[in-house]
């Protein structure tokens, strides 16, 4: 009898083998103090390339604070204190020859709200581009385009890119941010809630949107949406309380979870 | 893990529901369980009437399971349960497959006697195995029942262990059967309905070993489907 093949088509699954993934970025015994409260306690992982990273938790567990360790975006808060490191590309992105505008431009970052500039469409999408000294318009024009296809927007907006982006809708403006932060092209995508503001059908295509573009960025995303991080991410990590109880595999984290807390958490029970 | 509370969920109406459905499987598994035993009955005595009321009782496993069924995608829904929550739902969906089949195979079993009665055949002494085999394939069910509503590992690990015992009793009650129609060929319309019947208790208790691999992948999040049982100890035991 000939062997029968039953292994299934990874294709066919969402999320992606991690074991075989490339580490991205090492995270060593991480803490965070605002004075002298701990936000963040001794937090250790790694992160892999071209995969999505969701961090779920209750509110004030310190996710988007460590969210935004990524960019150091903590440093613009006076009285914040970080230990640890961050390991990208070999070196800790809290040493102090680190240039900062540089490291932000390899990591963008979205926010919870849209905020797009109040200028057009284009220029917002352009803006990045501009600080970075990219002048001749053909080649604005061809990032803005690229930026906006790869953000799902280009369609509903090519008739108009010289419209007020205020003018564009929540969802339209969540995606419009996202082609801003990619037309720099970074190689991680920090996204704190980007579709806590939005519809259904919005969401959906942000999510969508999370899954292509993973293929060339590595994305953290914060969300207090379960299904939303079971959906889009191959590893999950619940934080509670500054501390990351349980990092792994999405899949695993939603069927079997390995600590109580994470369980309780996200079955809704009494913690 | 072991965090199978369905009573502390935040929302009390999600606490309503699982322990609904938890109880549903209960009765369901309780009018399945008392199906077998009146069809045993009612073939040992050859009583076709009590036979006939199993056959007619069968519709009501079916019932039964569709409004399961419709609980189970009504929760999926709604609730998205996760973890336990949904390891529950996927149980509870399985489980009440094999109830109905451990229905159906009831009915077989009365139909047998009701056959049997009509054609004045004899529930012959020699036919004792069917006895053994109903009272082990019947504690089986009662056990998985149990081990279902305890969330009981090492109680669903023991069914597992019983099946091979009732697979080992129904193959040496095949043989013996064999030989009589072997030795008196008239014998063979009778016996054919107790190995019909006997081969039915023999799916029951793959049934039942099915719903303890559900309540093991429902407790400790493990499928253990296909695997040998002293590898399916050690690795829960691990």
């Amino acid at each position: 009898m000939s062997e029968v093949n039953t292994s299934i088509d990874p294709s066919i699954i969402h999320a992606t083998d991690n074991s075989a993934a490339e580490v991205c970025m090492n995270v060593n015994n991480l803490s965070l103090y605002y004075g002298d409260s701990q936000a963040l306690k001794n937090i250790s992982f790694q992160m892999k390339r071209n995969r999505v990273t969701a961090f779920i938790g209750p509110s004030g567990c310190g996710k988007s604070t460590l969210l935004r360790c990524f960019n150091r975006m903590n440093d613009l808060v006076e009285s914040v204190r970080t230990e640890g490191e961050i390991i990208l590309d070999g070196k800790n992105i809290y040493d102090r020859d680190i240039d900062i505008t540089a490291l932000r431009q390899r990591i963008g970052m979205v926010f919870q709200k849209p905020n797009p500039f109040p200028m057009s469409i284009f220029e917002n999408v352009a803006y990045g581009l501009r600080l970075q000294g990219v002048s001749r318009r053909r080649v604005l024009e061809e990032k803005v385009q690229w930026a906006l296809k790869g953000a799902a927007l280009w369609d509903e907006v090519k008739s108009r890119l010289d419209d007020n982006a205020l003018g564009l809708s929540g969802g339209q403006q969540q995606r419009l941010v996202i082609a801003r932060a990619i037309a720099i092209e970074p190689e991680i995508l920090l996204l704190d809630e980007p579709a806590s503001a939005l519809d259904p059908i919005s969401t959906l295509k942000i999510e969508e949107l999370i899954y292509e573009l993973k293929s060339q960025y590595t994305i953290l995303i914060v969300t207090h949406n379960m299904q939303q991080a079971a959906r889009v991410s191959d590893e999950t990590a619940f934080m509670y309380l500054g501390e990351m109880v349980e990092f792994g595999d999405t899949n695993k984290i939603f069927t079997n979870p390995g600590k109580k807390q994470t369980e309780d958490y996200i079955t809704g029970r009494y913690g | 893990m072991d965090n199978m509370n369905t009573t502390q969920h935040i929302s009390h109406q999600f606490n309503a529901e699982m322990q609904g459905l938890r109880n549903h499987v209960m009765s369901m598994g309780g009018l399945v369980e008392q199906q077998i035993i009146s069809a045993v009955e009612a073939l040992q005595s050859l009583d076709a009437a009590k036979a006939e009321k199993v056959v007619r009782k069968d519709h009501k496993v079916n019932a039964m399971e569709v409004s399961i069924d419709e609980e189970c995608a009504r929760i999926l829904a709604r609730r998205q349960p996760a973890a336990s929550d949904l390891r529950m739902v996927v149980a509870v969906i399985k489980t009440i497959t094999d109830l109905e089949r451990i229905g159906d195979e009831a009915e077989k079993i009365a139909r047998m006697a009701v056959h049997m009665s009509e054609q004045d055949s004899h529930y012959h002494p020699r036919y004792a195995g069917v006895q053994h085999l109903t009272s082990h394939v019947s504690s089986m069910v009662h056990e998985t029942l149990d081990a279902f509503a305890r969330l009981d590992v090492d109680a669903a690990l023991q069914v597992l262990k019983t099946d091979e015992v009732v697979d080992a009793e129904y193959q040496a009650f095949m043989r013996q059967m064999i030989t009589y129609m072997m030795e008196d060929p008239r014998t063979i319309s009778e016996v054919l309905d107790i190995v019909w019947a006997a081969r039915a208790l023999e799916r029951i208790g793959d049934h039942a070993k099915n719903i303890c691999e559900y309540v093991i992948y429902l407790v400790k999040g493990k499928d253990i489907r296909h695997i040998d049982i002293q590898e399916v100890e050690k690795d829960i035991r691990s």
